[in-house]
């Protein structure tokens, strides 16, 4: 009996339950939260949802107003904005989370090895890190899209998996080599972070007691290191995916990001934008929609630390 | 300090190096040729002719070492799409009007976020901190992209208080600085208010309080000083963001600047013109932050670059 109770109040006071408890209470970050799950929803369900498909154009319809037909209006070819708005949740939330999929683990796995091991090792990975990190990211991601975009489509590289990616990009609507040059890009900043609290970790009294009772390097890094470091880097990697999404419709907006039809929100703004002045709710719209997918990471991340770290208030 | 600022200058140069030869490797991956379309090729002597003016017939070393030789003396070669424009006539001509919308956007984002985020501190928890606060998020998350043809809309379009698009008179700098400023006062809003917040419970400003100076005395001449501290370290990535992120609003703007001819001569595929920019924007972004570096021991003596370094 008093076994049990023991057992519920340690369970309940864990630094992951006051945590979330504290992440429940913060109003933005649950408003955040619910907006995601909604977009969410809408993108897995947007077949369903959308009353057109989004490549679906009626040219005697073109820039039609809102109203009946069109509860949102029509482009310039007659497509549904709604259908396209809605139908490009998916571009976004998939840059989102793979882009913080792969800068999670890439940044995690070699800020720890450079920041665990230390030594010569650190000095080397750190100086490439360095370099990359001073290199202008958007500039550099705009080059990589160059390179990529033209080299993979045309003769210079061949090769099955150059094939493979030419087509998985394709296949979706040219997003996949933007998630690359996100991924390539974001994870310097991630390594560094880790690799930082890494080192501080290492000298810390809890990783050297494991030390001292002989836990070797595996049990030490994946029992006591990573988990240390999951908290600081979700809130990292939160706050870091506004900057994917509006990276993925940059690119997309200066035309060498996702290729038409896709419904991104930075072609349609691109679209939109050249009648701003007789249909300025094309370019508006997506915009909007770009501006409430961000401002829902943002306030979840921002929930996210203040709850991890409730001295940072 | 001197022996400081050479050994950063020197710690410049093998980061410079690897940024060059990484561009200059990808645009020369790139397949197919800067003269011609794929669907109409050339005549093959006029190819190898303009191939041959353009020594893009010597080995990849050779073509690297010749430009960065070039490039070190100032020349950023030839633009392949303007044949009569050099890459540096392209940067005199564009970069002024970038370089004037940066600065006016950093005006922006110090005159609204460092006053907001001060207030917001001081006023802590109460509805303005809320507001403000509130306000700063969403500064953050709204993009260029949905602010710029929002204030367009808005300002020059409905009320017709200023100019749609276009660079010149000081009416269509506004929106264009607006549109680049508020999201990056926003993130020195929020970054002066948690500074400021860490430092006002310090005991040397209850000391302030006590010895009886005034209240606005306390805030500026002992809080503030030390709460810009944070604040500065991102001004320098801050310039370069503007610089870059100014990429989008020249385009919605239509403002003849370095960020705007940078997107044309990517669709062009000027690889002369790329591979130059890059080399000023990334020289532009080590350069800010080095001085960002420096300006540490201006505002707070008890830093010591010799130590830190």
């Amino acid at each position: 009996m008093t076994s049990v109770v023991v057992q519920k109040s340690s369970v309940s006071n864990s630094p992951q339950r006051r945590a979330l408890r504290r992440l429940f209470r913060h109003k933005a970050a649950v408003a955040g939260g619910v907006i995601l799950v909604a977009l969410l929803f809408i993108a897995i369900f947007a077949p369903l949802l959308a009353p057109y498909a989004y490549d679906e154009g009626d040219l005697l319809a073109n820039y039609a107003p809102p109203g009946e037909r069109f509860l949102l209006g029509a482009d310039f070819l007659g497509r549904d904005l709604l259908s396209r708005l809605i139908y490009g949740t998916r571009i976004s939330l998939t840059v989102a989370f793979l882009g913080a999929f792969f800068s999670f683990t890439v940044g995690l796995t070699y800020g720890v090895i450079a920041g665990y091991y230390g030594g010569r090792l650190d000095s080397l990975m750190m100086r490439i890190v360095d370099v990359l990190y001073a290199f202008p990211s958007l500039l550099f991601i705009i080059l990589l899209m160059i390179t990529f975009k033209t080299g993979f489509g045309g003769s210079a590289i061949q090769g099955p998996v150059f094939e493979f990616i030419t087509r998985l990009d394709a296949r979706m609507g040219g997003v996949f080599l933007i998630i690359v040059g996100i991924s390539v890009t974001s994870w310097v900043g991630m390594a560094r972070l880790t690799r930082g609290m890494a080192l501080a970790l290492r000298k810390s009294d809890f990783i050297q007691a494991a030390v001292a009772l002989g836990a070797n390097d595996s049990r030490i890094i994946f029992k006591h290191l990573v988990p240390s470091l999951v908290g600081p880097l979700l809130v990292r990697v939160t706050l870091s995916i506004p900057g994917f999404i509006a990276t993925e419709a940059f690119l997309s907006f200066i035309g060498i990001g996702a290729t038409p039809p896709t419904p991104s929100w930075g072609i349609m703004i691109a679209e939109g934008f050249k009648v701003m002045r007789s249909h300025p709710h094309l370019a508006i719209y997506p915009g909007l929609a770009l501006a409430m997918v961000m401002l829902a990471f943002n306030f979840l991340g921002d929930g996210l630390r203040d709850a991890l770290d409730p001295h940072s208030k | 300090m001197v022996t400081f600022i050479i050994r950063r200058i020197l710690a410049l140069i093998p980061v410079l190096f690897v940024i060059s030869v990484i561009t200059f490797l990808l645009m020369h991956s790139v397949p197919g040729s800067p003269f011609a379309a794929e669907d109409k090729p050339l005549p093959p002597q006029i190819q190898a002719n303009l191939e041959a003016y353009y020594h893009l017939d010597e080995s990849l070393p050779q073509q690297y070492l010749r430009y960065m030789g070039n490039a070190l003396r100032g020349d950023l070669g030839p633009s392949y799409m303007q044949r009569n424009r050099s890459v540096n006539d392209i940067i005199v001509e564009h970069l002024p009007p970038s370089f004037i919308l940066g600065l006016l956007a950093l005006g922006v984002a110090i005159i609204l976020g460092i006053p907001i985020g001060v207030i917001s501190a001081l006023k802590q928890n109460t509805w303005v901190d809320y507001a403000a606060m509130f306000l700063a998020i969403a500064g953050v998350s709204v993009p260029a992209m949905t602010l710029g043809p929002l204030l367009i809309w808005g300002v020059a379009l409905e009320l017709g208080w200023l100019p749609v698009a276009r660079w010149g008179s000081w009416q269509q700098a506004v929106l264009p600085a607006l549109t680049l400023g508020l999201g990056h006062a926003a993130v020195i809003a929020r970054l002066t208010r948690a500074s400021m917040l860490q430092v006002i419970h310090e005991d040397y400003i209850r000391t302030a309080h006590a010895k009886g100076l005034s209240g606005q005395r306390v805030v500026t001449k002992h809080a503030l000083r030390n709460a810009l501290i944070p604040v500065v370290t991102v001004l320098g990535p801050l310039f370069a963001a503007l610089v870059t992120g100014s990429m989008v609003v020249e385009q919605i703007f239509a403002i003849p600047g370095l960020g705007r001819y940078f997107i044309d001569s990517v669709s062009s595929r000027d690889y002369p013109v790329i591979m130059g920019t890059t080399l000023l924007f990334s020289v532009m972004l080590v350069l800010s932050n080095l001085i960002v570096d420096l300006s540490y021991t201006l505002i707070d003596p008890r830093i010591r670059l010799d130590q830190t370094a």
